[in-house]
């Protein structure tokens, strides 16, 4: 701080400390501050706010465990609170994007970082980031088109005499999930590949030669070599794919069928048509928690440290 | 052995990039054909008219401008503030450090609807506080997504500033202080051109991190709509070809942002290679 001050005078220093308190408090803690606060006040009409019925309740909630219906998990058929199931299966598939991304991109970012010619790696790179660069909403849009009914995905499939009749895949073939998987994979796998790739770059390829040498078969040498080394890397990937699953609002909009909701579709529901802000409020306390929970656990289950993530 | 294994990755690579690309190009392939529903299946011949319903959209233009709008205030807000914070985490050390940088990066990992709905409720609270709940400000509006924004696109203007400045030497600014600038040429005249690079890349991520960005704006939006949330609204309510055309036009934009970058880069990677090549030519000179 004093070493600031010396080179920039208080001024300047005044300021730099101004637009970073400015940051963290009011664009970052206080607003979180204030959802957490709000997430145990009911709603209420603006003239009773601050009056006597405004008090601190668990109301909002309690409400996430209202509205039992019938459902089955794995064929086992169940009777749980509506909202609670959405929020199920919403981190289930949220989970399983997650491993389908890991499976697609570790092959790739094995191959980019140490098989491909080093000097093709710029070029390679780019053709991989310009899908990246087109916005989410055209992605999801994308898939819409090509899974729709009368869609190109169908045209194709029956001309080649797979199909005879026109597959509905919105609604789903095994879950009514599949579109949304598929089109969350889809989005999210760029964001599996590079940590992945950044991380398998940094490691000694020498060592993978020596395993090699040393009678040690393709899939020990990962198992034992490149994995090992790779694991900030699959730490970081999976927490930034997993995160963007879970709360992607528009991929389940657009691609979804009426019977699969994500639970940040249940929050903008409470938030945007109930406008009851409080209880959206404390279902996204409940989101954040399990967010929370997830970096938590990767953090335990790759050993590494949340600064190793947040790269 | 490893032979195969390149020949096996180029494949997969190649497969993968198919991957990727064949559901942009069913998208771009849609907008030119002349059927009433965006699809390339059965192929009804082909026409412009989904560019001239395009052109004619004013709501299209509307939410085009408060997308550039919201990305400009969002650059001109989080590249100050990421900068500051750059340079101050760079001159500390210790816990302090460390707790500093968990509550920056914190944002980036936080997902969008937390974001969106505390900024919302926060920004009420504090209208309602002072007594001005009626004041546009403290409602919500394309202001509050940008502050929503910023609060998270400052971390990565921040990471990559704090990368540039791992490779300066304050021994410069001590020479300068010590040939008598003053605080204010010292940052302007050594310290700032030094992170241009930096400042420049993070100013670009940012714009495109803005106008990409959905789940903040659409929690803190009120009737205006961005170019996604207009995209977004469109799918939902039965669609026209109108937005592949429009996904079409983006698509294009980005192949030329990507043609011109490659080009410049293997022009700076030839000359480069030109002067490794006259600096051994020179070394070997010497020591004949």
């Amino acid at each position: 701080m004093e070493d600031l001050i010396r080179r920039y005078g208080t001024g300047l220093t005044a300021v730099f400390c101004l637009l970073v308190a400015f940051w963290i408090l009011v664009l970052v803690i206080l607003p979180n501050f204030a959802m957490f606060e709000q997430s145990f006040r009911p709603y209420l009409p603006v003239v009773d706010i601050g009056g006597p019925k405004d008090v601190f309740t668990m109301g909002n909630y309690e409400k996430i465990l209202a509205n039992p219906v019938e459902t089955s998990w794995f064929g086992i058929p169940i009777t749980i609170p509506i909202h609670i199931s959405t929020f199920v299966d919403t981190v289930f598939f949220s989970a399983l994007v997650t491993l389908m991304t890991l499976i697609l991109a570790y092959p790739l970012a094995y191959f980019l970082a140490k098989v491909a010619n080093p000097r093709s790696i710029p070029t390679l790179l780019l053709l991989l980031f310009i899908p990246m660069w087109v916005s989410e909403a055209l992605r999801a849009f994308a898939w819409y088109i090509i899974l729709t009914f009368n869609g190109p995905l169908n045209a194709l499939l029956k001309a080649l005499g797979i199909i005879d009749q026109g597959v509905r895949w919105q609604n789903g073939v095994v879950t009514s999930y599949d579109a949304i998987v598929i089109v969350l994979t889809y989005c999210y796998v760029l964001f599996m590949l590079f940590p992945i790739y950044t991380a398998i770059t940094s490691l000694d390829t020498n060592q993978i030669e020596a395993a090699e040498d040393l009678g040690s078969p393709w899939w020990r040498t990962h198992w034992r070599v490149v994995i090992p080394h790779a694991k900030p890397g699959i730490a970081s990937g999976c927490v930034m794919v997993f995160m963007l699953s879970a709360g992607s609002l528009l991929v389940p909009t657009v691609v979804g069928s009426t019977k699969a909701n994500w639970f940040p579709q249940t929050i903008y529901t409470w938030f945007n048509d109930a406008l009851d802000w409080n209880t959206g409020a404390a279902y996204s306390m409940i989101f954040l928690l399990v967010c929370i929970l997830f970096v938590i656990v990767m953090m335990r289950v790759f050993k590494v440290k949340l600064s190793d993530i947040a790269k | 052995m490893s032979r195969n294994r390149a020949i096996l990755g180029q494949l997969y690579f190649a497969l993968f990039i198919l991957y990727l690309l064949v559901p942009l190009a069913v998208m771009a392939g849609a907008a030119f054909n002349d059927s009433k529903l965006p699809t390339i299946a059965p192929w009804k011949g082909f026409t412009w008219t989904w560019f001239r319903e395009l052109w004619a959209d004013q709501t299209m233009w509307g939410a085009f401008l408060n997308s550039i709008l919201v990305a400009l205030a969002v650059v001109a807000l989080a590249v100050p503030i990421g900068t500051a914070a750059a340079i101050l985490l760079n001159s500390i050390s210790g816990k302090v450090r460390a707790t500093l940088y968990g509550f920056m990066v914190a944002p980036v990992l936080a997902p969008g609807l937390v974001i969106g709905i505390s900024t919302v409720l926060f920004w009420n609270q504090l209208g309602r506080s002072v007594g001005a709940d009626d004041f546009f400000l403290f409602g919500r509006g394309l202001h509050l997504s940008t502050l929503g924004q910023v609060s998270y696109i400052s971390a990565y203007v921040m990471l990559l500033v704090l990368a540039r400045l791992q490779s300066f030497d304050p021994g410069l600014e001590e020479a300068a202080l010590d040939l008598g600038a003053n605080h204010g040429q010292v940052l302007r005249r050594i310290l700032l051109p030094h992170l241009y690079p930096a400042i420049a890349a993070s100013a670009a991520i940012a714009f495109f991190q803005s106008m990409e960005n959905f789940n903040v704006t659409l929690f803190t939006k009120a009737n205006e709509t961005t170019l996604t949330v207009y995209v977004f609204s469109q799918v939902r309510s039965g669609i026209t070809p109108k937005i592949n055309a429009l996904a079409f036009l983006l698509i294009l934009l980005t192949l030329a942002l990507a043609l011109v970058y490659e080009v410049n880069r293997r022009r700076r990677a030839r000359i480069e290679a030109v002067r490794e090549a006259e600096a051994r030519r020179a070394e070997e000179a010497m020591l004949l």
